[in-house]
């Protein structure tokens, strides 16, 4: 278990937080032209990093926002938590 | 030339301190070039090699493995065998699985400690039982042995359940399949590693692969700790890792890598002789031949290698059990662990050929896949020696993605993810 700094509410319990899986997959914007394969890898391909990944986050129990979040999956430090829509802070 | 162990063996040894026994399998130095290379000492790595070896004539073979062979997911999980999948290709899977479970012992020459002594999945809502019913049905079409119990045979099947109708989520009947069981997690892993070194393989162990080498269509071979190994055919089968090897070769696959956990409890006086699942409240429970009540726990909702997991997950579960089975109260657990599974959207395995010529993977098992290891080693051999998949893995390919025909298993796995 670990502490989320959730950038509207502070340092929050983790328990109260729900994971949304990776970041900035990027929604096609013309579906209809999209072949099999790039409908696969928008739904289902994931990189599911073993270090540093981007990943969405929903303070769910909380104010309900969602952010985004750098961590190592290795040992799940937490780098950086940044708003949606805002650039990621660390490369 | 292995010696065959029986109680002949046992009295033999028994006279000189049990301080002679033949080695196991070696510890061999990988040589240059192998037919064919299996990445992962697990349970399916090693039940891959040694069907290889049996079915396919192929010796030449080396499984390697970054730390010691069982110790992952086949040393971490709770040992429920079962088969009692929704779909046909799920129960032509599983079911080939426990039927080779039923012989292991003996074909291994090697006591995996298997008990058919049941799993009996709870149901707590009216949409559990529709569900379950539905599975009732679906399994005996496919001719696994499944029946429904209503909550006084539930009760009478396994007394300790607390059937109550004023519990929070009350017991309204549940599935039972008896020829489920359990078996022995580290003696699978011994037994096939034993088995596959007396036919030639290799098994190295504290080898961690670090890339894969290949031209632009086909593999050429592993780079490993202990320096390069040429080969044409490469297996893989990383469990919780298999993104980390995919991402050597640019291959992407449907997977998220999470924390299962388990715990036990101190050994006790034999209690509970089946195993109980309920994945409504995410609780299950089987006793071990040590006396030890073997608990498992839920999957965290967020990518992780750790192989620890959360502590809300545990408290989660352990609430449920201690409202179904109110005598375990004062139990005291003993050991906690986590297991990293590679879960597929669909909650059904991945056993298939890849774009990359030689390379294959079997993956995505999920918080569900020492059950099949004999039958996941089995098709897997098969997969990799004749380049095609066998009939019964020919739906678990990787190309489902693509073409929309999953295999959901939700329901069956038993493990809400």
């Amino acid at each position: 278990m670990f502490l989320i700094n959730c950038p509207y509410c502070g340092e929050r319990d983790q328990s109260e937080f729900s994971a949304g899986g990776e970041a900035h997959i990027i929604r096609p914007k013309q579906p209809t032209e999209l072949s099999d394969d790039q409908w696969a890898e928008y739904l289902f391909m994931r990189k599911n990093i073993k270090g540093i990944q981007f990943e969405r986050w929903n303070h769910a129990h909380g104010c309900r926002k969602w952010f985004n979040m750098v961590r190592d999956t290795s040992n799940d430090k937490i780098h950086a938590v940044y708003k949606m829509g805002e650039k990621p802070p660390i490369k | 030339m292995k010696n065959k162990y029986s109680i002949f063996s046992l009295i033999k040894n028994a006279f000189s301190y049990h301080e002679n026994w033949q080695r196991a399998w070696r510890d061999p130095e990988p040589k240059k070039e192998y037919d064919a290379i299996i990445i992962g000492g697990g349970g399916h790595g090693l039940a891959t090699a040694f069907y290889l070896a049996k079915k396919h004539n192929m010796t030449n073979v080396a499984v390697v493995e970054k730390g010691w062979i069982g110790g992952g997911n086949t040393g971490r999980n709770t040992t429920i065998i079962r088969s009692n999948y929704l779909w046909d290709a799920s129960a032509g899977l599983y079911d080939h699985a426990l039927k080779i479970w039923e012989g292991l012992s003996q074909e291994l020459n090697y006591n995996v400690m298997f008990s058919q002594r049941g799993v009996m999945n709870l149901a707590h809502n009216l949409q559990d039982v529709r569900d379950l019913k539905r599975r009732t049905h679906a399994n005996r079409l496919n001719g696994i042995d499944a029946v429904w119990l209503n909550t006084d045979e539930v009760k009478k099947f396994c007394p300790i359940i607390n059937t109550s109708p004023n519990i929070r989520y009350p017991v309204l009947g549940g599935t039972l399949q008896k020829r489920a069981g359990t078996a022995r997690h580290d003696a699978v892993a011994w037994g096939y590693a034993r088995g596959a070194d007396a036919m030639g393989v290799d098994i190295i162990q504290n080898c961690e692969v670090k890339g894969i080498k290949r031209n632009a269509d086909s593999v050429e071979g592993i780079e490993t700790t202990k320096g390069f190994i040429k080969t044409k055919k490469i297996g893989v089968v990383a469990a919780g890792h298999s993104s980390v090897i995919a991402n050597m070769v640019d291959l992407k696959l449907p997977l998220e890598s999470k924390p299962l956990q388990a715990l036990v409890s101190e050994p006790v006086k034999p209690i509970i002789d089946t195993v109980v699942m309920s994945n409504a409240v995410h609780a299950y429970v089987s006793q071990s031949d040590k006396g030890e009540l073997v608990i498992g726990a839920g999957t965290d909702a967020y990518v992780s290698y750790t192989q620890r997991g959360s502590h809300d997950v545990v408290e989660g579960t352990l609430k449920a059990i201690l409202e179904l089975y109110p005598i375990f109260s004062r139990m005291k657990m003993l050991r906690q662990w986590g297991g990293i599974v590679d879960i597929c959207p669909d909650a059904s395995p991945i056993i298939s050929k890849t774009h990359v010529k030689g390379l294959y993977f079997n993956c995505g098992w999920g918080t569900g896949g020492f059950k099949a290891t004999p039958g996941s080693g089995d098709l897997f051999a098969h997969t990799i020696a004749n380049d095609e998949p066998h009939k019964l893995n020919a739906d678990f390919n990787i190309n489902r993605f693509v073409s929309g025909d999953l295999v959901d298993e939700h329901g069956a796995a038993a493990v809400a993810h």
